[in-house]
């Protein structure tokens, strides 16, 4: 970590403001001494923002903004089926009482798997210039071997945590689901921790086509765990943000502030899935049954 | 390593051109261009067509899922035309050049696959017509980026 070993560099420059964190600006003698920092990342607090807010927030930041971000979303709003981009309603998803219920599903930005997320749920989401983080190359093992380390510390002490088979799990249980979008110069890797599930809500979701090996033929009930049996849900928040800050230089920042941060046109590809796009699916099930 | 380099050899002799063996494991065509952001492109006159690199594709992991442009679209040099998933990330493809869609891989939606076993025979991605043929002399040749490739993995 290079900040530990700053760098001396004297020239004249403007005024800057300090940062906390690792790194800080000294001034003497009309010269700007500064030490070399780390690069700067900022905090996004949400509560219970409904997850189709959060992933279009999380798209935007990741395709109209030049900096580091780390979204928290303490929750979402209603039960929410999440599916990656490749992802198949037919294949994934029990259609038909989806539709009878009104679970919304939404198809998302980046690649993985199927998840239903709720109140309980614990989001963390970390977009990174590829160039701040060097030790990462821009392809998802390298990420996620960056990530898995992070998570390593926030749950040290925690019996089982690791990253296996790119899901983390304590043990042979896993209790987050991750997933990564990589861009030219920039990626996003982004989590749902299972803090506690509705059992009822689990029946939403069909055996995938293709698991990890270590499921074994597992339904949903034996295959996952609840967070909340292994630590507690500040000390997580906080331990990650933590992490996080041995890393970089953090900055919170509001929500209400994000238009200065993220300008232009982007490609969205971040939606809801209609009625009828369900219910041809639902059709093609039966057609197919 | 043996076994890619036959593939790599016999893909070449199909292709007429000449390959060499790299030091890294990573298979680079003479007869091409190549994009720092790693796809690769065939000019044959005012058509081009498009690809992801070995070095890539081997970087990336099994490829499950290949997110392809529509037909008559436009696509510029070093922006974002399609995606590929891989490991549970979709990553941006990129075009080396500019121009329009003429054609896709339609093949890629049943086999995704063939990006890793194929990526630059049957994995090809898709053919434009350029509308800017000098945008060319902004890419890497073969020597270029295998050491553009080996000192990317050398970083790391």
């Amino acid at each position: 970590n290079q900040s530990k070993f700053p760098a001396l560099s004297v020239f004249r420059s403007s005024p800057r403001f300090l940062l906390s964190g690792p790194c800080f600006d000294l001034y003497s003698k009309g010269f700007k001494m500064s030490i070399s920092r780390a690069p700067l990342m900022n905090l996004v607090r949400l509560k219970g923002t409904p997850i189709l807010e959060q992933l279009h927030l999380e798209e935007r930041l990741l395709r109209a903004s030049t900096d580091n971000w780390c979204i928290v979303n303490d929750g979402t709003n209603v039960p929410t089926i999440v599916m990656g981009m490749s992802g198949k309603p037919s294949q994934l998803l029990e259609v038909g009482p989806v539709i009878k219920d009104r679970i919304p599903v939404i198809k998302r930005f980046t690649g993985g798997g199927t998840v239903i997320v709720d109140k309980s749920t614990l989001f963390v989401s970390l977009i990174c210039n590829k160039d701040d983080v060097p030790s990462v190359q821009p392809y998802p093992r390298s990420v996620m071997a960056w990530s898995g380390s992070l998570y390593g510390e926030v749950f040290e002490g925690v019996d089982g945590f690791q990253l296996r088979e790119n899901d983390y799990v304590f043990g042979d249980r896993k209790f987050g689901g991750n997933a990564q979008s990589i861009i030219r110069n920039r990626w996003i890797h982004h989590t749902s921790f299972l803090w506690d599930y509705n059992v009822r809500n689990m029946a939403y979701l069909k055996l995938p086509s293709k698991v990890p090996q270590y499921r074994l033929e597992r339904d949903h009930t034996e295959f996952v765990c609840r967070m909340k049996d292994y630590i507690e849900r500040s000390d997580f928040v906080e331990k990650t943000v933590k992490a996080v800050g041995k890393q970089f230089a953090m900055k919170e920042v509001n929500i209400e502030d994000i238009d200065s941060y993220a300008k232009g046109e982007h490609v969205k590809s971040t939606r809801l899935l209609t009625m009828e796009e369900l219910q041809e699916a639902m059709a093609s099930t039966s057609q197919s049954a | 390593m043996a076994a890619r380099f036959l593939w790599a050899s016999r893909v070449a002799s199909h292709l007429r051109i000449s390959v060499a063996q790299r030091g890294f494991s990573s298979v680079v065509l003479k007869d091409l261009k190549y994009a720092e952001s790693h796809e690769w492109v065939k000019i044959n006159g005012n058509k081009a067509t498009f690809g992801i690199t070995d070095h890539a594709q081997d970087h990336l992991g099994d490829v499950v899922y290949v997110e392809l442009p529509d037909l008559g679209r436009s696509v510029s040099q070093g922006e974002s035309f399609g995606a590929v998933e891989s490991v549970k990330a979709t990553s941006d493809i990129n075009s080396p050049i500019s121009g329009t869609v003429v054609e896709v891989n339609e093949v890629l939606t049943e086999s995704p696959g063939l990006v890793n076993t194929s990526p630059y025979e049957e994995g090809w991605i898709i053919k434009v017509e350029l509308s800017d043929a000098c945008e060319a002399q902004k890419l890497m040749d073969s020597d270029k980026y295998s050491k553009f490739c080996q000192e990317e993995d050398a970083k790391h």
